[in-house]
């Protein structure tokens, strides 16, 4: 299994991707939903579609796994055109809508063996398989409780687990977490990297960045239909932010003339300034000591700072 | 139409039609007593109560009994029903509630597939319920055999066509509390004016006319000529007549859901 070309790859690959969309695009009407979008997903690793609710990740990903049609652009998954090779590629990806979308009055086990047959896969195997990913998602115990009886973590288990019951070669998830408590949010994180690291493609869209900045390997945020960054992690936050932040709850004006002074790029929110600063402790020191009014403090830069710069602190919706 | 309605449809059909039925099983008993009891209360409100007042009923030229005129009716009615009713509210609820259909977009079937299955699946469940019908009915002895089973295939056929025309409105109603329209409008006036309780020259000559054009009417009269041991050429028209409607729904349908769920 050929893997991305990671940080420490030596050597150079030439790897055919599994997802190519070349200037990607969806029209809804006069609403132009994805605009001119463009990335690759090699195999083995983990891409994520970061961005805030009508960013237009769901729409990006739905022309991935042949749900909507695409306005224009082109678009390859494992090599081929989806949409002239729709049923194909369809039985080679597993996807993981943001719904859960069970069958109510069927039971967990009925529910796979259901799905199974969607894709053809013959009683026994179906059999099988599904009970082993039950046991992969902790789900075996439950195998014959009505899905609508389950917790929610449960369920968004049971959806994944349908979603691997064909042996995708890419695993589409969108808001895998979304609504769940801690402990479920956790588990799932946890498969999803033990599929990882058997070297399953996994595309994901999501708007928590703590899930971003463990699970994947590059990412890119979008903002109204539109690309603003793209690539690793920590290379973004790099980028973006530096190495720590400095935040300062009610700043005085001094300490913004100061700032000025000092040709420092920070962020005022009025009541907060967030500062990004090099990592150098001196400059905390020197905040803390004069122009630390309503407390202060120093921490290292996240995705979030990134995510928070690029679209904005206002709320979208 | 962009598209060859057509294109797009496989015998993978089949996995949506036994999603439905491994559903369905799950609670067959309920399923199974409303095609079991419905007769029993209909031949007792109207073939006992009402038919002393009714007296006898002359149809094709035989006089017959009010409980052996309405008993092929009450089959034809809970075809109608049932596969509508499938089609519509059942349908409604899997595609906008569950989300079923969003489901199985995202493996290899096709929306037309989807369609396709659901609507096989209606008139299969009109078939079972028939099949119960049939029973209870032939046990007051008002069906004649072997000529009464020929309303076993009529029920396929006739399931299609009434499942293709309440998918048609699936595809339509922004809520599911306006399938109450084509219920009211539609079912509710073939359930009352299509010769199931009375025969049709009752009616005022221009409604007579009217009732020609409506579903209902030429399945009643099917299953009721089945029932009597009545065979002619006519009969041939009449399931001609549904896979005419089928043909015209059918493709309507899955241009409306397609515009519905392909977005």
């Amino acid at each position: 299994m050929l893997s991305a070309p990671r940080e420490n790859t030596r050597y150079f690959l030439i790897v055919e991707p599994i997802v190519e969309a070349i200037h990607l695009k969806k029209r809804f009407g006069n609403l132009v939903a994805v605009d001119d979008v463009s990335f690759e997903v090699f195999p083995g690793e983990c891409f994520g579609i970061l961005g805030p609710n009508g960013a237009g990740k769901t729409s990006t990903i739905r022309m991935i796994y042949g749900f909507s049609p695409m306005t224009d652009g082109s678009l390859k998954v494992f090599g081929l055109d989806i949409s002239q090779n729709m049923r194909a590629g369809k039985a080679r990806i597993g996807v993981c809508q943001q719904e859960n979308n069970l069958d109510p009055d069927l039971t967990v086990l009925q529910n796979l063996e259901v799905f199974a047959r969607y894709f053809d896969i013959p009683l026994r195997e179906a059999h099988e398989r599904a009970r082993s990913l039950l046991q992969f998602m902790a789900l075996d115990h439950r195998r014959e409780t009505k899905a609508i009886e389950l917790s929610g973590g449960m369920m968004r288990r049971l959806v994944l687990a349908r979603a691997l019951i064909n042996n995708p070669e890419l695993l589409i998830l969108d808001e895998p977490t979304t609504g769940l408590d801690p402990q479920s949010r956790h588990q799932v994180w946890e498969s999803l990297e033990q599929l990882r690291a058997d070297g399953l493609t996994i595309l994901l869209t999501t708007h928590y960045m703590d899930e971003a900045s463990r699970l994947c390997d590059r990412l890119l945020i979008m903002d109204g239909g539109h690309i603003l960054v793209q690539g690793k992690p920590s290379d973004l936050i790099q980028e973006y932010i530096g190495h720590g932040i400095i935040e300062v709850n009610e700043p005085t004006p001094t300490l913004r003339s100061y700032l000025q002074t000092l040709n420092l790029q920070y962020e005022d929110t009025g009541h907060r300034l967030i500062i990004y600063s090099e990592g150098s402790g001196s400059l905390y020191q020197e905040i803390r000591n004069n122009y630390c009014k309503g407390g202060c403090l120093m921490r290292m830069a996240t995705l979030e700072d990134v995510f928070l710069k690029l679209t904005g602190r206002e709320l979208k919706e | 139409m962009k598209k060859l309605i057509l294109t797009g449809i496989s015998r993978r059909f089949i996995r949506v039609w036994q999603r439905n039925f491994t559903v369905y099983r799950q609670n067959w008993k309920i399923s199974f007593i409303t095609p079991m009891l419905e007769p029993l209360f209909y031949l007792l409100a109207f073939g006992v109560g009402l038919s002393m007042l009714v007296g006898k009923i002359h149809f094709q030229g035989y006089e017959i009994s009010y409980p052996r005129f309405i008993a092929p009716a009450l089959i034809a009615i809970n075809i109608m029903n049932t596969a509508f009713f499938e089609n519509t509210y059942s349908s409604f609820v899997r595609m906008y509630y569950q989300k079923t259909f969003d489901a199985m977009m995202a493996t290899p079937l096709t929306l037309e597939e989807i369609i396709t299955g659901e609507i096989i699946w209606g008139a299969t469940k009109a078939v079972i319920a028939t099949a119960i019908m049939l029973l209870v009915i032939s046990l007051f002895g008002l069906i004649r055999y072997p000529h009464g089973l020929l309303v076993i295939p009529l029920a396929f056929i006739g399931g299609i066509a009434f499942g293709s025309i309440g998918m048609f409105f699936t595809g339509i109603v922004p809520r599911i509390e306006q399938f109450n329209l084509p219920v009211f409008l539609f079912i509710t006036p073939m359930f009352l004016f299509s010769g199931t309780f009375f025969p049709i020259k009752n009616l005022p000559f221009w409604a007579q006319h009217l009732a020609v054009f409506l579903p209902l009417t030429h399945l009643v009269r099917m299953t009721r000529s089945f029932s009597l041991g009545l065979l002619n050429m006519e009969m041939l028209w009449g399931f001609g007549y549904f896979v005419i409607v089928s043909l015209i729904f059918f493709p309507l349908a899955i241009n409306r859901m397609r515009r519905r769920l392909i977005k």
